[in-house]
């Protein structure tokens, strides 16, 4: 599940060196020249700082997301009502996870180790998506992670996986296939709870009002105030703006949830007939700015349990790096 | 088959099913723990699987055995009423601790499944023939990072071999012999407890000796008996009131 539109750049970094300041223009025009020709970057190419610095952002911020994205819903497993839902959430939790390691990868292409990319979240300086931020407080909660957030994640990935770098575009393909059985299940469970007794109609409900904002949020604040998206715009980093993206989500599943009798907390939510976009009450930005920054219900919890995790695998990991004796048989 | 039998062969699979369903809750309670992404992975993998052979069990129940749906069975039932050892039962404590257990169970699986490959009752040979595959890579992945663990050094060398010693007399709590095992046994359903724990021993004991791990002598190990006659820890409690907890607020609802 992705982290949405906004890739966070933390303030006061470092200074660049001078060469990394300016790059040689003749290999920048070329490498400019094959991304509108629709040519793929590949980990060895030449590629200007800015470009690897933002892709490295891009996709480990990704990467955290899928990874702590697993925690909120994988709360669930264990009280996942029957065995269809329950099979059903731990293999779309697993497969989260399997996102995350296949994002590592791909962003260890361009030299940062996962590691270093796990160290930096635990440290909070590097992010991942706002929505996880929020509690999943039932299990209607579950059902709207599973088809909206879901929903919006593709929306994003889709459109990533047209992008210039090929590491990361061929993650997203695997990935989006896999997204695409989610958000079926997701969409099913919600279907059930929205069709279902008095008692599950008014979770979801419950569920969906929470969960409106920080869906909102998912793209990124609006396009009038996000900073330096033309440039990534050109190189194929960001491949269509956050309000296009909000736009082409509303689009397609604002229609689905009020089709099943449910409503969203904004009343001013319509779609214009004229301009053919969807119109809304801006969703609080500074609420937005608040939780990525360390604000959110959530966001101490899910760092502790990713630092318990850290903390209790360290021998796991320390005896994987050391081995006194090497396996060298393969296991199968 | 007689009515003897049939509760007999309710019990077995009963205690099969229970052991499959807590041990895959406990599993997927690493999900998003394990030490390293892979393990993650590996153990929500191992969970499906245990969770899917609980669910295929209970549905044997089900169809032949006039027994209850699965979903009312498994997250509606009584603690008494739940025969799983108490080795399942056993919160997820830390890696060694939940690797070893993994060990342990999962071989002890592999030769009861194994076993009713030739079972006169056709259900459970169709069903233990058809997860063979997959339980050879759960013992496969047991005992890679069993030796590879143990190769590693000394703490993690020292933290197995404390788990062992934890988990053996837990581990001989599968084995509890059943009181009407003779219905099962002389009908060629399953060759009965005592059978299984010494193939097991036999499977277990050639990895231990590649990890260099001291098995401490069994005669001096008293099981951890009572889970197939309902007395359970008290970890099972609250892992049942969990597990039920969304299916309770109404059980007659699709969910």
């Amino acid at each position: 599940m992705y982290g949405g539109g906004y890739i966070f750049d933390e303030p006061n970094r470092k200074q660049l060196r001078e060469e990394q300041l300016h790059d040689d223009p003749e290999k920048l025009a070329a490498f400019e020249e094959r991304i509108a020709k629709g040519e793929k970057i590949e980990p060895g190419d030449w590629m200007p700082v800015e470009y690897r610095r933002q892709l490295t952002r891009l996709i480990e911020q990704h990467a955290h997301s899928e990874v702590i994205g697993a925690l909120p819903e994988g709360t669930w497993i264990t009280r996942a009502p029957g065995f269809k839902r329950k099979l059903a959430l731990i293999a779309k939790v697993q497969d989260e996870v399997g996102h995350g390691q296949l994002l590592y990868n791909a962003a260890e292409t361009l030299g940062k180790s996962r590691e270093a990319m796990i160290n930096d979240l635990l440290s909070g300086k590097s992010k991942y998506s706002n929505v996880f931020n929020y509690p999943a407080m039932t299990w209607a909660d579950v059902t709207v992670i599973g088809f909206l957030i879901d929903a919006a994640a593709i929306v994003n990935q889709v459109a990533n996986a047209k992008g210039s770098y090929g590491p990361y575009c061929r993650a997203l393909e695997r990935i989006c296939y896999e997204e695409s059985f989610h958000l079926k299940q997701g969409h099913d469970a919600l279907i059930e709870l929205a069709t279902g007794t008095p008692v599950q109609k008014a979770m979801l409900q419950d569920a969906l009002n929470r969960w409106w904002q920080p869906i909102m949020h998912f793209f990124g604040p609006p396009d009038k105030v996000s900073q330096h998206s033309e440039k990534l715009m050109q190189w194929k980093v960001k491949m269509a703006s956050n309000d296009e993206m909000r736009n082409q989500f509303l689009d397609a599943y604002v229609p689905k949830i009020w089709e099943l009798g449910l409503t969203l907390p904004d009343a001013h939510l319509h779609k214009n007939p004229e301009t053919g976009r969807w119109e809304y009450t801006d969703p609080d930005w500074d609420l937005f700015f608040k939780v990525i920054n360390g604000g959110g219900p959530c966001n101490q919890e899910r760092l502790q349990v990713r630092k318990w995790a850290e903390t209790e695998g360290r021998w796991v990991r320390k005896a994987l790096m050391k081995p006194e004796e090497r396996k060298v048989m393969p296991v199968a | 088959m007689t009515t003897a039998q049939q509760q007999a062969i309710t019990d077995l699979i009963t205690k099969m099913a229970d052991d499959e369903l807590i041990l895959g809750h406990r599993n997927s309670e690493w999900t998003g723990l394990g030490p390293i992404m892979e393990e993650d992975i590996a153990f929500s993998s191992m969970a499906q699987d245990k969770i899917g052979h609980a669910w295929a069990l209970y549905r044997i129940l089900q169809e032949q055995l006039q027994g209850q749906d699965p979903d009312q069975f498994a997250f509606m039932r009584a603690e008494a009423d739940f025969k799983c050892c108490h080795l399942v039962e056993m919160p997820i404590g830390t890696y060694d601790f939940s690797l070893m257990r993994h060990f342990l169970f999962d071989h002890a699986e592999a030769v009861r499944y194994d076993s009713l490959q030739q079972s006169s009752f056709e259900p459970l040979q169709q069903l233990s023939r058809k997860l063979k595959g997959e339980l050879k890579y759960h013992t496969l992945h047991a005992d890679a990072w069993i030796i590879q663990l143990c190769r590693a050094g000394e703490e993690s060398y020292n933290r197995l071999q404390a788990a062992l010693e934890t988990c053996l007399p837990l581990a001989f709590g599968i084995f509890e012999p059943a009181k009407e095992e003779q219905e099962l046994t002389g009908a060629n359903i399953y060759p009965g407890e005592r059978a299984l724990f010494e193939r097991w021993m036999d499977n277990i004991y050639p990895v231990l000796v590649n990890a260099s791990l001291n098995m401490p002598d069994p005669a001096g190990i008293s099981p951890q008996f009572g889970g197939r006659y309902g007395e359970h820890t008290p970890h099972l409690r609250p892992l049942l009131q969990e597990m039920g907890e969304v299916f309770r607020l109404d059980p007659t609802a699709n969910w």
